[in-house]
């Protein structure tokens, strides 16, 4: 049983199998085209390349995709996140541009106490019209997608707010331990989400949620609390991702700040293997597909892909990761080759595996 | 018979689920002009093999031959097509759309190629009309009863020309005279010489309908008996594989002492409940180690008046009392909290989260009665699940499987656990045995012997009168959603008295408000 062979069906069914291997997949063919890709320099004690490059990038994605998923877990989802987002930048840059010295790390401090506290207040918004007045999660979100937009231009008064404050761009581009900042800022979030939910029981209540809510409510869970929480936390994850966007290129812009973020995000999800049906979640999946999705972006850069087929090129890739990891199309490939291929013996092995106890 | 050819043929047919042989080398035929009855206890593989014959699943070994032809369903849609129509347990219609629509859902009739809605409507009160259903087929299919659904079910199978028609649990959210219209369409459909495949957990329905027998067990072929020739006792005896002795063990508990439990203050009274739309004021005293059981007709108000106890739906009237102190239940949570607990006849809509493991299902009652700050240990939890796997005999033994993939007795015994960890004073069963093969029916109704007699309180509704007979100590008879009656349950109560109560609500109306 323990032999590699006996194994590898485990290995190619783990869920995680196909992602993986498209985003190695991505990176091998960006590693051909340029052979430097793969490169990791030492300058100054900070670590530098494309790849340190890719997950510095990614880490905002990652940020929103990890509250995204939640929501999705309850079978909801969250339009407005690319609107906290810029809706939160926006906040704490306004509120930086407006003292005196805002290159003190208390005004930065502040500044991101009161932004957050914004964007939580918008999360609460949403669950409360999902949870508690029960309007559709699609149509819910949709609302604060396009108020937040006019919120945030409303907050930096139509205009880019710039700023100088080398703390507050310390988040975006500035490096901790040889790493950028933003790389550990994301990683520290991702365990607090997963402790949040797979060192409680919050994670299997919310499956239990999306899973099926009837059930859930018979049960004795109180499916509004959690579905309020998940909004504000998706909130509160996008929030930080406002920052770490706004802090790259130290200004706000209420009007493209985290444009189109809920849909990568979303997708992130997808790819990392949640169904938008609600249920069951994968943290480390959506981990996996915000990777896939801001490595292809760089390619797309990187490889000189037309700007105007870029878009193309990325939905293909996106569409066969889909289709490689729906069950259906996974059979319907197997039928194909099924007469070349052996019978499925590993069923017949594991079937043993469970009668042995 | 055998001097006619086998519309259908199935031979050494196998499926293998991941950690499950759900059939194995399974042989079946079915002949023009006959009901055949496929029989089984649960995860006895008919499931399966319906879903292979129809392709929903694919086989890992074997050969169908639809008249004499080799075919390979690869959907449900091309089995119609071909004349093999299937209705299924569950309701697969929509309820959003009308009952023309769902009859005629994938092959409306069209006139210069847009849908000829006059006339769809018309073929639509034909049909039902031949199966003696009078509703307006222009209405949403979900504002009717289960029990006509099922019938619109039949009317779209039959209306596709069907040769092969699956009746997969068809009779299990009926009542009595919908059962007897539904043998009456049956007969009717074999002497046009469609060839019906019957699954049923009902013996008596069998007898009264089916020409010949096939039995599985545990996916093997156990073989092909016509009805004749297998006594009710023999075929129960092919389809568990042992002895009876649990089930007459469980006969030998008939008539249970109401004098004895009814003391001292009750673990639950309602008086005068009630909600409007749902069920008329009632009254109705559960005592500590107490079986009520609740007959009644499908529809009569047995499970309003259990969702009422759990707080599943809010009383809008009258006074509900635990333990002697008035309390009001606001909702499933503080129902909880008293330490009532209801598992819903819907188990797959109410009752299980089907993503979710075996172990997650058990423990979810408690981890949400705990809040999800407080994890139930990992520990304890494998602790718990073990021994109620055990305890209940669930298979498979995987406390990790998704809880879709059990069977449906299995599933209730899940459900099950998941309310006894919770250590229960009042713990109502909705329909508990409902299509649930001999063996789990049985295992569940000692069950509730069991627990009574340690002391807990438990409301049990069924519509079969023989098991509430067996287990309450007395019956509270529902009708027309009025709680019409209640009888001790002495020697002298027989089903045949409980029946004339539900179907005259007479008797005894003085002891209604006891």
């Amino acid at each position: 049983m323990t032999t590699w062979k006996a194994r590898l069906p485990g290995v190619t069914g783990h869920r995680l199998f196909w992602p993986v291997v498209v985003l190695v997949t991505l990176v091998a063919a960006n590693a051909v085209y340029r052979p430097s890709f793969l490169a990791i320099e030492v300058k100054d004690g900070h670590l530098y390349g494309s790849l340190i490059d890719i997950l510095r990038l990614s880490a905002p994605l990652i940020l929103v995709a990890l509250g995204m998923t939640l929501v999705i877990a309850t079978g909801g989802i969250d339009l407005s996140v690319g609107s906290v987002v810029a809706v939160s930048g926006a906040v704490a840059c306004l509120y930086i541009s407006r003292q005196p010295d805002q290159g003190d790390v208390g005004t930065v401090l502040t500044a991101l106490v009161i932004a957050a506290g914004v964007a939580l207040l918008l999360g609460a918004w949403n669950g409360m019209l999902v949870a508690v007045i029960g309007i559709q999660p699609i149509i819910a979100t949709l609302i604060l997608m396009v108020a937040g937009r006019g919120l945030a231009q409303l907050v930096t008064s139509g205009q880019i707010i710039t700023i100088n404050s080398s703390p507050y761009r310390m988040i975006g581009t500035g490096h901790l331990l040889t790493l950028p900042f933003a790389i550990i800022l994301a990683l520290a979030v991702t365990l607090a989400v997963a402790v949040l939910t797979r060192r409680t029981a919050l994670g299997m209540i919310i499956e239990a949620v999306g899973g099926n809510a009837e059930a859930s409510r018979l049960a004795g869970i109180r499916a509004r609390r959690v579905k309020l929480l998940v909004y504000v936390v998706s909130a509160a994850c996008a929030a930080v991702a406002g920052f770490m966007m706004t802090a790259n290129v130290s200004s706000a812009d209420g009007n493209s700040a985290g444009l189109w973020v809920e849909l990568d995000a979303i997708l992130a999800v997808v790819i990392g293997g949640t169904s938008l049906a609600g249920g069951r979640f994968y943290l480390s999946g959506t981990i996996v597909g915000a990777l896939i999705i801001q490595t292809l972006t760089t390619s797309v850069y990187a490889m000189n892909i037309d700007p105007q087929t870029s878009l193309l090129f990325k939905a293909m890739v996106v569409i066969v990761v889909c289709l490689i990891q729906a069950p259906a199309f996974r059979a319907r490939f197997r039928r194909r080759r099924g007469a070349a291929a052996p019978p499925p013996v590993p069923v017949d092995q594991q079937k043993e595996q469970v009668a042995a106890p | 018979m055998s001097d006619r050819h086998p519309v259908l043929t199935m031979t050494a047919i196998s499926k293998f689920f991941p950690g499950v042989r759900a059939l194995d080398g399974v042989d079946f035929r079915l002949f023009p002009g006959e009901v055949h009855a496929l029989m089984g206890e649960n995860g006895a593989g008919k499931s399966t093999l319906i879903k292979v014959l129809t392709g929903v699943y694919g086989s890992d070994a074997g050969t169908i031959m639809l008249d004499g032809a080799p075919v390979s369903f690869t959907g449900p849609r091309q089995a119609t097509a071909a004349g093999v129509s299937t209705v299924y347990q569950e309701v697969n219609l929509c309820p959003n759309l009308s009952v023309a629509e769902n009859i005629f859902i994938g092959r409306q009739p069209q006139r210069f190629g847009t849908v000829n809605w006059r006339e769809m409507r018309r073929r639509a009160g034909t049909l039902l009309a031949r199966l003696d259903l009078d509703i307006d087929v222009g209405e949403l299919l979900g504002g009717y009863s289960l029990a006509v659904q099922q019938m619109v079910a039949i009317a779209r199978a039959v209306d596709v020309r069907a040769r092969v028609l699956i009746l997969d649990e068809p009779t299990s959210s009926l009542d009595a005279d919908e059962v007897a219209q539904l043998m009456r369409i049956m007969r009717q459909l074999r002497d046009e010489g469609i060839a019906i495949l019957f699954v049923t957990h009902f013996l008596d329905q069998v007898y009264e309908i089916a020409d010949r027998i096939t039995v599985l067990r545990n996916g093997r072929l156990v073989g092909e008996y016509p009805t004749a020739d297998l006594p009710q006792y023999a075929l129960v005896e092919k389809m568990i594989g042992k002895e009876l002795d649990t089930l007459e063990r469980l006969d030998e508990q008939a008539g249970r002492d109401l004098a004895a439990v009814e003391t001292g203050v009750p673990v639950v009274e309602a008086t005068g409940l009630a909600r409007t739309g749902s069920v008329a004021p009632f009254s109705l005293t559960i005592h500590q180690g107490e079986v009520v059981g609740m007959a009644g007709l499908l529809g009569s108000g047995r499970t309003e008046v259990a969702r009422l106890f759990f707080g599943a739906d809010r009383a809008d009237r009258g006074r509900l009392a635990v333990d002697g102190q008035p309390v009001t239940i606001r909702g499933p949570v503080a129902a909880i909290d008293r330490n009532i607990a209801f598992c819903s006849e819907n188990r797959r809509t109410e009752g299980l989260v089907g993503d979710l493991s075996v172990r997650e299902n058990i423990i979810l009652a408690m981890q949400a009665a705990r809040g999800w700050l407080r994890p139930v240990p990992r520990r304890r939890q494998d602790e718990l699940v073990r021994r109620y796997v055990e305890a209940l005999s669930i298979r498979p033994n995987d406390p990790d499987m998704p809880v879709r993939n059990l069977s449906g007795g299995n599933q209730q015994k899940v459900l099950l656990a998941r309310w006894l960890i919770t250590e229960p004073r009042l713990l109502i069963l909705d329909e508990p045995t409902r299509g649930i093969d001999i063996g789990a029916k049985a295992e569940i109704q000692r069950l509730v012997v069991q627990l009574s007699d340690g002391g807990m309180a438990v409301l049990f509704i069924s519509a079969e009168l023989e098991e509430v007979l067996r287990l309450s100590h007395k019956v509270a008879v529902m009708r027309d959603r009025q709680l019409v009656t209640q009888l001790a349950n002495d020697d002298s109560l027989d089903a045949e008295r409980v029946m004339r109560v539900i179907a005259s609500g007479a008797e005894q109306k003085g002891r209604d408000q006891a």
